[in-house]
């Protein structure tokens, strides 16, 4: 009754027939709760007050994890917090020419990124700062994208961790045609199988791209998890402008299940994921994981949330920090000590020592860098152009002008 | 580059066939799927149907529906999935099905095909084939004749190739799928049952260099796909008046290939660009801007250009007007001769 798909329709005698555009008002705060608090069935195992809530459906996806991989989610999670931080001030430095910050959405990445397997494959959006660290791809080689430097830098094939893609919802086909080609090498079908998980925002949901990639994902079968972080908002315009229904319900549509998880709780995000990849892994695939969560900081560094959104909102949702309740988890359960939150917070501020010394230090790209790599074979009348130019280039460094 | 890709299949049959151009490349791609286990076909209804043009005919049949895939009718999926595809270590071969079809794509093919190679440095190929008829003339409905190849020759990551003839096809298909750049190849639609002499035993023309077809020394016309037929058939009828023209097939879009071009030009002094795009911003300018650079002192005339009007492409009855024919490529030359 308080679902708000039934917005547009409402069950017969349950409540008085309403439109979008008129909504009763027991539809709106339905509405309201769905998008403020996650609704009824958000999967959640870690509670904001860090107490661990039983799941029947979700909790056997988590029975393994001990303390120690507890405490290191922690770790994963402050070090990535403690990155990001140190790059959103080189960018007010001038070291960096932009930053996408990922603040607020720790848990959601670092749940979803431990819970690939190294034969799993993983296609980011922009802001997947935790799922790259997760893949082994370090905090450095994401600063050359920002700083100018080049447009990605890691190995995407050796970290199966796929670059950057800037075009919002491309990498979804993308990956829907990397998870079909997983199927098409019989890679599917057991415990050993391979997944896809494609990383995209709620503002990605209207792209076109998105709609095909499940549609194609969905007829072929392919082993690709969707894993979109709803942080409520598309630089300025609230998830309400990309969907009337909860985002998770629209997988319905396309003939696959589709769960909303706590994207602020690691457990829960992890429990989710491993299971959606196993699912995939096994062969019933795909999967829609909508990962609940905030955008705590601005779009990018360009932005000013002031001028679309009100404090008090982001007030309510540092109550939900998604690293904090694991700390106050941990002290409840004396899983770890002052000592160990110490040596977590000087790990981190040497990384973000160590970041900050390698950002200031990265030289600029020679010119013959904007030449090379576009074409894989040779390609003589670009390479005339870039001689034409090196040697116009040439002609300075003699002093001759 | 020049090693012919032959599969046993294809060389039992009779060394030198009289064959269309549509079948020549439904042979190129049969014979590629042979050679490589990689190469998938993939878009709407080339599977049980052998696509509205037939030239993936029969290739389901025999390769199976898990390498000749009937994809969901998008394009920007068709796109966009090769590209996952190509990661993966696959080399599909995509068929956009009309020239006018090819937009809801365009963002995959400029974002991510073409950039892809340039973003990873070189650590991530994309070998993947958009194959597009193109070019009017077959009296279709609007979407269904259009040019869009500059378009993609104006995006870097990308080759632009078009076939003209059935012996090319053949040879150019096998060559684009083997390349490791994403290859856009355009088919002139209009030609697909013109017939040539294939010879499954001739060494193969490398696919990203223009030819001279035919000798001449009056003046030289240019052109690619379609267009190559008309010049050839203008050349013929100059012949019959005793002005001899040389033809050139530029085969690759991008890069271009002018050296043949500048050759021919600082002999003949004369240059008629052809082409069925509209002109402005087109390929043909390029080629204009290009041979007036090399080839200054030895034009006797201004590059003229022979090309579809300035218009979104007509409705059919019209079609014959905006077309390049041989009487408006004779007219260009009249004037380039009488300058």
């Amino acid at each position: 009754m308080s679902s708000p798909e039934q917005w547009t329709h409402p069950e017969p005698g349950v409540a008085p027939a309403a439109t979008a555009a008129t909504p009763t008002a027991e539809q709106v705060i339905a509405g309201l709760r769905a998008t403020s608090e996650g609704g009824a069935e958000l999967v959640q195992l870690l509670t904001p007050e860090g107490e661990r809530v039983e799941n029947p459906e979700f909790d056997k996806y988590v029975a393994d994890v001990t303390a120690e991989d507890l405490r290191g989610f922690y770790r994963d999670m402050v070090l990535v917090r403690r990155a990001d931080r140190e790059a959103n001030a080189l960018q007010r430095q001038g070291q960096l020419g932009i930053w996408v910050p990922l603040l607020g959405q720790e848990a959601a990445q670092v749940g979803a990124g431990r819970a690939l397997k190294p034969q799993d494959m993983a296609f980011p959006s922009y802001r997947e700062h935790g799922v790259a660290w997760c893949r082994g791809v370090r905090p450095e080689e994401l600063l050359g994208i920002f700083r100018g430097t080049d447009n990605g830098s890691w190995d995407p094939i050796a970290n199966r961790f796929h670059l950057y893609t800037i075009v919002i919802g491309n990498q979804v086909l993308n990956a829907a045609g990397y998870a079909m080609g997983q199927r098409f090498d019989g890679k599917v079908g057991d415990d050993d199988g391979e997944a896809t998980m494609v990383f995209f925002g709620d503002g990605a949901t209207s792209q076109g791209d998105v709609h095909e990639g499940f549609v194609w994902a969905s007829v072929y079968d392919a082993p690709l998890v969707f894993f979109c972080q709803n942080n409520q908002w598309a630089i300025s315009e609230p998830t309400e402008r990309q969907t009337r229904l909860p985002l998770y319900q629209r997988a319905r549509g396309y003939g696959f299940p589709g769960v909303r998880v706590d994207g602020n709780d690691v457990l829960a995000t992890l429990a989710v994921s491993r299971w959606a990849l196993d699912e995939c892994r096994h062969g019933n695939g795909p999967v829609l994981i909508e990962a609940y969560t905030y955008r705590m900081d601005a779009h990018t560094t360009t932005d000013d949330p002031t001028r679309y959104r009100l404090s008090d909102e982001l007030e309510a949702w540092k109550l939900k920090d998604p690293i904090e309740r694991v700390r106050v988890n941990l002290i409840r359960h004396e899983h770890a000590d002052q000592a160990f939150f110490d040596s977590v917070q000087a790990d981190a501020d040497q990384l973000a020592a160590e970041l900050r010394e390698f950002c200031v230090n990265m030289p600029d790209p020679p010119p013959e860098r904007m030449f090379s790599n576009i074409y894989a074979d040779p390609n003589p009348q670009l390479d005339a152009q870039r001689d034409e130019f090196l040697q116009y280039l040439a002609a300075f460094s003699g002093g001759a002008h | 580059m020049a090693t012919p890709v032959l599969n046993k299949t294809s060389a039992a049959q009779a060394a030198t066939q009289t064959i269309t151009l549509a079948k020549s490349i439904n042979l190129g791609l049969r014979a590629a799927m042979e050679a490589d286990p990689k190469v998938l076909i993939m878009g709407e209804d080339v599977g049980k149907l052998g696509g509205v043009f037939r030239i993936t005919d029969g290739l389901q049949k025999d390769f199976g529906e898990h390498r000749v895939l009937d994809t969901p009718l998008a394009e920007s999926g068709i796109i966009g999935t090769a590209v996952g595809l190509a990661i993966r270590g696959f080399r599909p071969v995509c068929e956009i099905q009309f020239d006018g079809f090819i937009f809801p794509a365009f963002d995959q093919i400029v974002s991510q095909v073409a950039k892809l190679h340039y973003r990873s440095q070189g650590k991530v190929k994309l070998p993947m084939v958009i194959r597009v008829p193109f070019g009017g003339g077959i009296g279709a409905v609007e979407h269904h004749s259009e040019s869009p190849e500059s378009y993609f020759s104006h995006t870097a990551g990308l080759r632009v190739v078009s076939c003209s003839n059935a012996v090319d096809a053949y040879w150019m298909i096998q060559q684009a799928i083997r390349s490791d750049d994403p290859v856009l190849f355009f088919e002139p639609k209009r030609r697909y049952y013109e017939k040539g002499q294939l010879d499954l035993d001739a060494e193969p023309y490398p696919l990203y260099a223009s030819r001279v077809l035919r000798r001449g020394d009056a003046a030289t016309l240019v052109a690619y796909g379609p267009m190559v037929k008309t010049c050839l058939d203008a050349a013929a009828a100059a012949a019959e008046d005793g002005t001899s023209l040389e033809v050139i097939d530029l085969r690759t879009l991008s890069p271009l290939d002018l050296d043949p071009v500048f050759e021919s030009v600082r002999r003949t002094g004369r240059l008629v660009v052809v082409s069925e795009a509209p002109r402005e911003s087109s390929l043909s300018g390029e080629i204009a801007a290009r041979v007036q650079q090399e080839c200054f002192y030895s034009l006797e005339a201004p590059v003229l250009r022979v090309t579809g009007f300035d218009t979104p492409y007509p409705p059919s009855k019209l079609e014959e007007e905006f077309l390049p024919d041989l009487d408006r490529v004779l007219d260009a030359v009249d004037r380039s001769l009488a300058w």
